[in-house]
């Protein structure tokens, strides 16, 4: 498919060398201003295929990456690629709400500062737009020198969407951002994702069918480190063409 | 099978015996405070902590040896903070875990155990003599500061190893090299405990005879170190002095015990104010 943001072509990948592949083989697309939905059982591979995308799998001693990332064309692994720019242009929310011992400003500023900007009004106008657009100034504007940890479990995560924000990233990657959060806290953060599309590219793992269905445009189902299916949300849900697809969708096994 | 009055006995077996030994402990801590203040309470007033000894430490205060320790822990923190600190993110942050990591934490640890006055002497050889910084405040800052530096490397290495990895994961993902995120999330995140390690190393160090007795400690000086290649007094070693040297231990006595309470009391002291600063980062973070 052409207009790809994001592709991968046969991307295989163990954590050390003679370990077995941890990922076999993914081929997948993930369109421009889209949201796309990686699901499977626990332990599947879905992090390690995220984490491949931003290149976060390079701090494991050893890992071995076979195939291609291509972003935007160009491979992300290739040998003149700077990691931290790369970094900046895929952004990252974790499963765990994880914001610095900082303040809420401090948070988001942290991104813009690591690139030397110093400009006050400057970062303060990128602190206000990327916590409206992650849903979260309102609750937040007039305690921004507060610390993170006082905010609840789901303000905190959209905190971390805010501060990946900050460095305008063209793609954004989520790996089960709401498995810690209340059902309140999920369903906001779920309909910022699909706010998100708008200006972003997503990629969002995660272990609940239902939330893919709702939010996701494809989705690609995950088995034992090989990719089993990709498509279009709709036609993965209603008519899977692997039949251990449908055994997973339907609750048969999971 | 054992019977319910059993475990109750044995419970109140352990109880007793754990109260009796806070109560000893406690009895330790207390007796020697009483002692020490009963003795020299009387001798603390402010001409005391405010003027030089005079006739042969018969008379006089003991402002000399206050301002020589302050300028001693200064020196020694000087050296110990950043060479501590600095040590421990190589071992935790850019060491391999291999052999050759093993073996250098493993001589580290060993060097906290080295005694006091082995690390005089060579302090004494190695600053004194062989960089021929002489008998000065330098050479007893840094002797010290040898002292302070193998418990400073294990407290903010423990730091440094209780910043959760999510934060690292964050900054990393957001396009931070390696030393930014050390630099600008890890110790910011560490640092109160490092502090906190750093407060026990110096109460140490201010406490310490046998490191400075060799190196830059002196008996008797009239004035102030004006430079670090000058001697100085310091409180420790004023103590010892007084305690092994005077003659009119009716004179000295009261300076001696008066010297060990200031000399608590600026250990405390400085404990304090780090306790403060710690809560006070705590609060900002
Ligand atoms: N850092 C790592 N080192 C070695 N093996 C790992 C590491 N992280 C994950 N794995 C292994 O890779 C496989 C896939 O894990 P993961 O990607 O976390 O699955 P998922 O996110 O789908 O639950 C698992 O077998 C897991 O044990
Ligand atoms: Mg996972």
């Amino acid at each position: 498919m052409d207009g790809a943001k994001l592709k991968t072509e046969s991307l295989s990948m163990a954590y050390s060398a003679n370990a077995p592949y941890a990922l076999k083989d993914i081929s997948v697309d993930v369109a421009e201003n889209s949201v796309m939905a990686f699901i499977g059982p626990s332990g599947c591979g879905k992090s390690t295929f995220l984490r491949c995308l931003n290149r976060m799998n390079d701090f494991v001693g050893g890992v071995r990456v076979e195939g291609r990332v291509l972003l935007d064309g160009s491979d992300i692994y290739a040998p003149e690629v700077d990691v931290t720019a790369l970094r900046r242009k895929v952004g990252m929310v974790f499963q765990r709400p994880n914001p610095f011992p900082f303040s809420i400003r401090e948070n988001v500023a942290y991104g813009q500062k690591l690139l030397g900007e110093r400009n006050k009004s400057r970062l303060d106008e990128i602190v206000e737009s990327s916590l409206s657009s992650a849903g979260l100034w309102e609750e937040v504007r007039d305690r921004l020198n507060e610390p993170a940890v006082s905010l609840s479990g789901g303000q905190q995560q959209r905190l971390c969407i805010a501060r990946a924000i900050a460095v305008s990233p063209e793609v954004l990657l989520m790996d089960e951002p709401t498995s810690a959060l209340d059902p309140l806290a999920t369903a906001r953060i779920e309909e910022l994702v699909r706010e998100l599309k708008k200006d972003y590219t997503v990629a969002i793992v995660t272990h609940n069918m239902q939330q893919a269905a709702r939010i996701s445009d494809a989705t690609a189902f995950f088995l034992m480190g090989e990719l089993v299916e990709a498509g279009p949300t709709t036609g993965i849900f209603t008519t899977p063409s692997d039949p251990r697809t449908e055994d997973y969708i339907t609750g048969r096994f999971g | 099978m054992k019977t319910h009055f059993m475990r109750k006995t044995a419970d109140l077996t352990a109880t007793a015996a754990l109260c009796c030994c806070m109560a000893i402990s406690t009895a330790i801590l207390g007796a020697s405070l009483a002692f020490l203040t009963s003795k020299g309470w009387g001798a603390l007033t402010w001409e005391f902590i405010t003027e030089p000894p005079r006739a042969g430490m018969t008379e006089g205060g003991i402002v000399t040896p206050i301002v020589g320790s302050v300028q001693l822990i200064a020196v020694s923190m000087a050296f110990a903070f950043p060479v501590g600190i600095l040590t421990a993110i190589y071992f935790n942050e850019y060491a391999a875990d291999g052999t050759l990591t093993r073996l250098l934490r493993l001589a580290i640890r060993s060097l906290a155990s080295v005694p006091s006055v082995v690390l005089g002497l060579f302090g004494f050889a190695f600053f004194c003599s062989f960089l021929r910084f002489g008998v000065s405040l330098l050479s007893a800052g840094l002797t010290l500061g040898c002292l302070a530096i193998p418990t400073l490397i294990t407290a903010a290495e423990t730091a440094l190893q209780n910043v959760p990895q999510d934060f690292r994961d964050a900054s990393y993902a957001l396009g931070a090299t390696q030393w930014q995120t050390i630099y600008r999330v890890v110790l910011p995140s560490a640092l109160p405990s490092i502090i906190t390690g750093g407060i026990l190393c110096v109460g140490r160090v201010a406490g310490e005879t046998a490191p400075i007795m060799f190196t830059g400690a002196v008996y008797f000086s009239p004035g102030f170190a004006s430079s670090i290649f000058d001697t100085v007094m310091a409180l420790p070693y004023h103590i010892y002095v007084l305690a092994t040297a005077g003659t009119q231990i009716d004179k000295t006595g009261p300076i001696q015990y008066g010297t060990i309470l200031v000399l608590l009391a600026l250990t405390l002291g400085i404990s304090m104010t780090g306790i403060v600063a710690r809560s006070h980062m705590r609060k900002k973070l």
